[in-house]
């Protein structure tokens, strides 16, 4: 196995912090097919550190597909050019040498730069805190039989709750609406027995939370699924926006 | 009041409020279309100005049209609404991006398509709908809402911007159709297919019919 056969150029985007207006810096690196793409941005590093500037800034933490802390914008498509994975399992074998590389950010207001590649997703985090939970006191475990569920809602529940909440769905929208993200969430308590109680109230909380926040308005069209590495369907928009009419018109 | 002020306060209110107003704008060109593909029948304008003098005196007809008025005013004020917002949610823009890769490119261009239709609105309210509410010439018998399609249509500007008035509203409709749905909250594993095709059918055939209306008259094929 070849070491370092792949002649890349890369336009990295550098931003000091939020504040600081931002820019493209071009580079050159050595890398292997065989890498990923962070490994490849980790030569990257090494090279920078060595002649003394400063490495870039971009998260990471699995490496392995479900922290969904990576986030980088490649070509102009969040994680990449492939379906269906994160930023960390795209290998650059999905490249060619002598390829140009862009890789920016995660962009909207919602999601402000902390550092190059870097971004703020605490508004996910107050998304999930207004209302993406089922309250329920701890007592002795229940028979897992106790309550039944048809496995096809069990399946259509865990599919939603596959979503890492990388925000990939925001950063592909033309309109970044959390739509996806906020969808899976209220798919997936609200298909549950568990979940149902709160329906009505978590999900009337979570699209306020999602409003004040700043994401845009979902126009259907479904970039954020064609997107997403975990490949949530768009359906659990539809499920959203009818359990949230539902929660209106019932008075919430 | 209150409970309905989601509708002008919320993203998925204002979104709802859209795909409402939407369908109902899709059933009011359901009609449209229907009466005027009566000239189609090639009967010198009998059946066609025998539908639009219906259409033009019933009063339930003409009430309904305050109620579409109405609507067509709420999907344009909300679609605005919408679309300054959702372009203000992301202030710093990407130098790449790959729309093609992800979604059609009708899909993200439902403003301008908008837009464009509200353009040739205009044109259009002001051709037909001003001269057959707000002038005698219709009432007095002067001519007929067919002789004035012809004298309209006589002159090849009005076709050519009908007709792109109607590839406007092909794509509209494609996206449009189907979105709608979605936005009510209707998604089904076995409804949403056919939705999906019924929508473009629609959007095909309605898109047609009014753009083959100018272009036959213009040719001398209606007589
Ligand atoms: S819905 Fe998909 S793209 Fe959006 S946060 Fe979840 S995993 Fe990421
Ligand atoms: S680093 Fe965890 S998903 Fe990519």
């Amino acid at each position: 196995m070849s070491n370092s056969n792949m002649n890349l150029k890369l336009k990295v985007w550098r931003q000091q912090n939020a504040k600081d207006e931002g820019h493209f810096e071009d580079y050159t690196v050595q890398a292997s097919p065989d890498m990923s793409f962070l490994e490849m941005f980790d030569v990257l590093n090494e090279q920078l550190i060595t002649e003394g500037k400063n490495p870039v800034a971009f998260d990471h933490d699995c490496r392995e597909g479900i922290c969904g802390m990576c986030s980088m914008v490649i070509n102009g498509r969040p994680h990449g050019p492939k379906q269906g994975v994160t930023t960390c399992q795209l290998h650059m074998r999905s490249f060619s040498d002598g390829d140009t590389i862009v890789v920016e950010p995660w962009r909207s207001n919602a999601f402000p730069v902390i550092r190059d590649l870097s971004v703020n997703r605490s508004a996910f985090d107050r998304i999930i805190a207004s209302g993406g939970y089922v309250s329920v006191n701890t007592g002795n475990a229940v028979d897992a039989n106790a309550t039944l569920i048809p496995k096809e809602t069990a399946d259509e529940a865990f599919e939603a709750a596959t979503c890492i909440g990388c925000g990939a769905c925001v950063s592909a929208c033309k309109n970044a609406s959390a739509m996806l993200f906020v969808g899976a969430k209220v798919t997936q308590l609200s298909l549950l027995p568990q979940g149902q109680a709160e329906a009505s109230k978590r999900v009337v909380a979570m699209v306020n939370q999602m409003d004040a926040e700043g994401f845009g308005a979902c126009t259907n069209t479904g970039a954020c699924s064609a997107e997403c590495p975990k490949q949530i369907p768009l359906s659990v928009i539809a499920t959203l926006n009818r359990e949230y009419i539902k929660a209106k018109l019932k008075g919430y | 009041m209150k409970l309905f002020s989601f509708l002008f306060t919320s993203t998925i209110g204002r979104k709802w409020l859209m795909g409402l107003t939407g369908l109902f704008l899709i059933s009011f060109l359901l009609v449209h279309c229907g009466v005027n593909a009566c000239i189609f029948f090639n009967d010198g304008g009998e059946t066609f100005n025998m539908a639009a003098e219906f259409m033009g005196t019933n009063w339930i007809i003409r009430s309904m049209e305050f109620v579409l008025f109405a609507g067509l005013l709420l999907h344009i004020f909300q679609g605005l609404y919408l679309w300054k917002f959702n372009t203000e949610a992301r202030k710093k823009r990407y130098s790449v991006s790959a729309g093609s890769a992800n979604s059609t490119w009708y899909s993200r261009s439902m403003g301008i398509l908008g837009t464009l239709l509200l353009l040739f609105l205009v044109v259009h309210l002001k051709d037909f709908w001003v001269t057959s509410r707000f002038t005698d010439v219709i009432t007095s018998g002067e001519k007929t809402l067919f002789q004035e399609m012809k004298e309209v249509f006589a002159n090849p500007l009005p076709v050519v911007v009908y007709v792109l008035g109607c590839v406007s509203l092909l794509y509209h409709l494609l996206h449009g159709f189907q979105s709608a749905f979605q936005t009510l909250g209707i998604n089904h594993k076995s409804y949403t297919p056919i939705i999906q095709s019924t929508g473009k059918i629609f959007s095909v055939v309605v898109s047609l019919l009014f753009a083959a209306m100018p272009v036959a008259m213009h040719l001398g094929w209606i007589q």
